[in-house]
């Protein structure tokens, strides 16, 4: 076995040539380049820590936004809400009214109309009246010779006309 | 490495020589490169440790932009950078932090160390060598590994530290049994350490050497032993090549994670 066998001869060499290799990589890579790729490191995970933690402060922000404006959409739907039905009832006032007093002047037309028919009729009644008394008078002074006056003869025509 | 049957001192009467392929070979500065009298030449060892090492550099140095929205090479280093972070976060916790350039250092040496050494590079000639499967390779580590263990418990609880070997709740007259298992066991952790890495990679290599002398011996004694030997041990070789690339990444990781436990210790005395 070489190892044990060149010990004698080759332990000096080997134990110097590794202190020199393995100084070389501790001082050269350990002390000098692994510093810098340590801190590349550390900086990209507190980069990344710090975008993420970014993202989720502006996502916080944006869900507050969201329900800000919700409460807000709300209140103005409700506010829209209340505008339409006082319209409505508005507009619902105004028409009973205009059907109220269309209805008054219907009313009145009708009872005009009805206070001239019955004039209309009085003196229609009245015309008749005379027109018959004055046949009577006619009819009586022809047929009988006698001479009524005016005031019998109506109440003559009167007195058939109420018994029919 | 486990092609290499055709090696000047590798075969030997025809014989595949499993462990020869750690044997470490001095390329240069035999002679005089020596600090107060060692040794201390350029084998191949070092040469795959330098190579590991400038592997290691190159991947982390091309993936060290610090680009906000990573490439896929930014994209692979900050996945290593960030595997071993969670090892020693859920290990140690918010302390683990300062350990990191250790820790990491540790586990991609160690990775890149076994890897390298698994690459196929012997079929255009090149012998890889795993620097890992040396007892005195890993055994450097663990004992580094153990000596920031006990400077950071001392240097932080003091002599309290020694409380690590009393775990909580033991009733008072086990003290004495307790404590010396305990110590011993935390002892032997350095050896451990470096003796699971070092069998490990060993293993593998040897293992996939022995089979390649089964496929080229069988080969060679004709076409019965060929069908009978030669193929199953190379369709079997196929699987622990890949069983290799998964030891080689899972040994990296329990010597790291076994350091954050360790550590740990130190840190949190519980």
């Amino acid at each position: 076995m070489p190892q044990i066998a060149q010990l004698a001869d080759t332990y000096a060499s080997q134990v110097f040539w590794l202190l020199v290799c393995f100084g070389l990589v501790f001082f050269v890579i350990g002390r000098g380049l692994l510093p810098g790729v340590v801190s590349t490191i550390d900086q990209r995970n507190k980069q990344i820590a710090d975008d993420l933690g970014a993202a989720e402060a502006a996502r916080a922000a944006a869900d507050a936004e969201e329900q800000a404006w919700r409460i807000a959409e709300g209140k103005q739907r409700a506010q829209a809400h209340a505008l339409i039905a006082a319209a409505k009832a508005d507009a619902a006032r105004n028409t009973q009214a205009a059907l109220e007093a269309a209805a008054a002047r219907i009313e009145e037309t009708t009872a005009a109309a009805e206070a001239r028919i019955a004039a209309a009729r009085a003196a229609a009644q009245g015309e008749v009246q005379d027109v018959a008394a004055q046949a009577a008078q006619d009819i009586v002074s022809r047929l009988a010779g006698l001479s009524v006056s005016a005031e019998d003869a109506r109440g003559a025509v009167q007195g058939v006309l109420a018994h029919g | 490495m486990f092609l290499r049957v055709t090696g000047t001192s590798t075969v030997a009467e025809g014989k595949v020589d499993p462990v020869h392929q750690f044997t470490i070979e001095p390329l240069f500065g035999t002679d005089h490169w020596s600090i107060a009298g060692h040794n201390i030449a350029f084998t191949n060892s070092a040469l795959w440790m330098v190579i590991t090492t400038l592997v290691l550099i190159v991947f982390v140095g091309g993936g060290a932009k610090k680009a906000q929205v990573p490439g896929r090479w930014q994209m692979a280093v900050e996945g290593l950078t960030g595997f071993v972070d969670t090892l020693l976060q859920s290990n140690i916790g918010d302390a683990g932090r300062k350990y990191l350039p250790y820790v990491f250092s540790l586990f991609t040496f160690i990775l890149f160390a076994n890897l390298l050494g698994l690459l196929p590079l012997a079929l255009v000639g090149i012998h890889p060598f795993t620097a890992t499967s040396h007892f005195t390779v890993t055994g450097v580590l663990a004992i580094m590994s153990f000596a920031i263990v006990l400077i950071v418990g001392f240097a932080k609880h003091g002599f309290h530290f020694f409380s690590l070997f009393v775990p909580h709740g033991t009733p008072a007259v086990m003290v004495p049994v307790i404590f010396p298992i305990e110590l011993i066991s935390f002892l032997v952790r350095p050896f451990s350490l470096g003796l699971r890495l070092f069998v490990a990679m060993m293993a593998g290599h040897v293992l996939l050497e022995v089979l390649s002398g089964f496929v080229i011996s069988g080969t060679n004694a004709g076409v019965g032993t060929f069908f009978l030997a030669g193929v199953p041990s190379f369709l079997l070789m196929i699987g622990i090549c890949a069983l290799e690339l998964l030891v080689a990444g899972i040994q990296a990781y329990v010597f790291a994670l076994l350091t954050c436990v360790y550590l740990n210790d130190a840190e949190n005395l519980h």
